[in-house]
């Protein structure tokens, strides 16, 4: 009974949050609302047991992408009335979208493949199951090319931003951190006889 | 179950939140009061001594004069966000002190079993300090936003550019210490150094020791890396604006992580709760936490008043080209120590060596 009512405590909370983001008037309200969400969704992964992607949710994605999120919009300046300009235009394109999903959903949730006795009740593990471990297992021995080739990716994503935004500018002093460090007194002083 | 059962479980929640809040709030006020007397004697004076015997009374006196202030909310900022921000800083601050093992304790002998002093005992709690404390950010961010003031804006970004630099090194000094305990669980990772102070972790990751303590001082915005409030350039950075409670909230906030970093420093490698002799044992556990932890954050205030700031491009260079590398290193050399027999037989003493630190290989 706990369990289903934190179940829908946080997936109303989380569509309230995902509401407020496409409603909110102002974009920084729309980024908290969008957090707000990741929250909620990270207590849904809780109450499945997935303790380990609930949390690496919050810090990846509240705790870095959104803030690069954030960083961005900070330094933004969004026009919202000329955002809404075109919202009559797109708004029978986005309704019809919209429709179909609400059609599709209402078909699943009928067909009866969903219905609460087809799915087998998934009891919860004991405490000694770490599912870090069970992640960590998966991820080193099955996946392990696919977990090089994604670290690979990144790796060369990284350096090429890096790479992109390198350069030195001939007006501004830069500081050799390791030649100051090797300075030595004679490079310095000069003895000079009065 | 019960009705009665659950408010008597939502009763033993409240009381345990409050076992902690409560003290964490009280050592800030006197954590403030130790930095002005430690800050007072390195510099040869007197330092507060005038409110009570020994000025013993003056946090309480400087928390009526915050809490009688007036709050002013700038005409031009976000209000709701303005308002909001103190409260998103102290949030985290507070709530990750939720998974912090405080001991073991059989409650006089009631249990047979020593239970863990801790308010939720997650298997995933280091993962969760660093989820919490990344959250610390949104606070400082949204402070430095809706004041809507230049000099909020600009610390409010040096202080995101910091926090998310320092942490990145502070993750992997983790990953050193999970690779010798085995466990993501703080109250396994100190029974793991149980047997006095040649088990702690410190002996073989004295390094991350160094890098996980002063990344921590970058996190908390603590001299020398207080350069987001550097008051020569920035007045006094994203908390510019705010006056009364909302200052001190920000204060409680930036107190209560250094309590947290220090509390962390303890338990992840000087042994947590353990005695540095066996013999010293009949000193219960948590006193020697508490001693270390004390330690440290005089070892913070002390920090305070020895070092100069950093400068901005000082601060990264620490982060990206001296911490990261270094902590990089350091999980490949424990890799290589804990792997090396398979290597070579010859090898063997390495992981022995190592091995004596790592209870999940035995």
């Amino acid at each position: 009974m706990f369990e289903a009512g934190f179940f829908y405590l946080f997936a109303t909370l989380a569509v309230i949050g995902a509401m407020g983001v496409v409603l909110a008037r102002h974009t920084m309200h729309s980024v908290m609302f969008l957090i707000f969400c990741f929250f909620n969704s990270a207590g849904l992964f809780f109450l499945l047991d997935a303790e380990f992607l609930g949390i690496i949710l919050i810090l990846i994605y509240v705790g870095a992408v959104m803030v690069l999120f954030m960083f961005v919009i900070m330094m933004l300046e969004v026009n919202k009335a000329k955002l809404r300009e075109g919202f009559l235009q797109y708004l029978p394109m986005g309704g019809m979208i919209a429709m179909a999903l609400l059609v599709e959903f209402i078909a699943a949730a009928s067909s009866g493949i969903f219905h609460t006795d087809a799915i087998a009740t998934v009891g919860h593990l004991g405490q000694e199951v770490n599912n870090t471990v069970e992640i960590g297992k998966i991820l080193y021995t099955q996946y392990l090319l696919g977990f090089e080739i994604a670290a690979i990716i990144l790796l060369v994503a990284l350096v090429g931003a890096i790479v992109l935004t390198l350069r030195t500018r001939k007006d501004a002093k830069y500081q050799n951190i390791s030649k100051q460090v090797n300075v030595r007194k004679e490079d310095r002083l000069r003895k000079v006889r009065m | 179950m019960e009705w009665t059962d659950i408010a008597l479980t939502g009763l033993i929640w409240a009381l345990e939140i409050l076992a902690i809040a409560v003290p964490v709030a009280l050592s800030v006020a006197y954590i403030t009061y130790a930095e002005r007397r430690v800050i007072g004697l390195i510099q040869v004076r007197k330092g507060c001594n005038r409110v009570g015997p020994f000025g013993l009374l003056q946090p309480l006196a400087d928390g009526l004069k915050l809490f009688l202030k007036e709050t002013i909310i700038p005409s031009q900022a976000n209000k709701i966000l303005f308002v909001a921000a103190p409260v998103m800083a102290l949030v985290p601050a507070l709530v990750a002190f939720a998974v912090v093992p405080f001991g073991e304790t059989t409650l006089f002998g009631l249990w047979d079993t020593a239970h863990v002093m801790a308010i939720a005992h997650l298997n995933v709690g280091i993962l969760y300090i660093l989820a919490i404390s990344s959250l610390a950010i949104y606070g400082v961010l949204m402070a430095g936003w809706s004041s809507n003031s230049k000099y909020a804006l600009i610390a409010s970004v040096r202080a995101t550019c910091q926090m998310i630099s320092y942490e990145i090194s502070m993750g992997f000094a983790l990953v050193c210490v999970l690779m010798l305990a085995g466990s993501m669980d703080l109250s396994v990772i100190v029974n793991a150094q149980t047997g006095g102070f040649w088990h702690w972790y410190i002996i073989p990751l004295f390094p991350m020791f160094l890098v996980y303590f002063i990344s921590g001082c970058a996190e908390t915005n603590r001299t020398p890396f207080d350069l987001v409030e550097g008051e020569a350039e920035l007045v006094a950075g994203h908390i510019v604006e705010y006056s009364g409670m909302w200052f001190a909230t920000f204060s409680l906030a930036e107190y209560g992580a250094m309590i947290l970093i220090s509390l962390l420093t303890s338990i992840l490698f000087l042994g947590g709760w353990d005695a540095p002799i066996p013999a010293l044992d009949f000193i219960p556990g948590t006193v020697w936490l508490l001693l270390k932890t004390s330690f440290f954050i005089f070892v913070f205030i002390w920090f305070r008043a020895t070092f100069p700031r950093f400068r901005y491009d000082q601060m990264m260079r620490l982060g990206w080209k001296v911490f990261l590398p270094w902590t990089l290193a350091w999980i490949a050399v424990l890799g290589l120590f804990t792997y090396a027999e398979e290597l070579n037989s010859s090898l063997t003493i390495l992981s022995d060596m190592i091995g004596y630190y790592q209870p999940w290989r035995s």
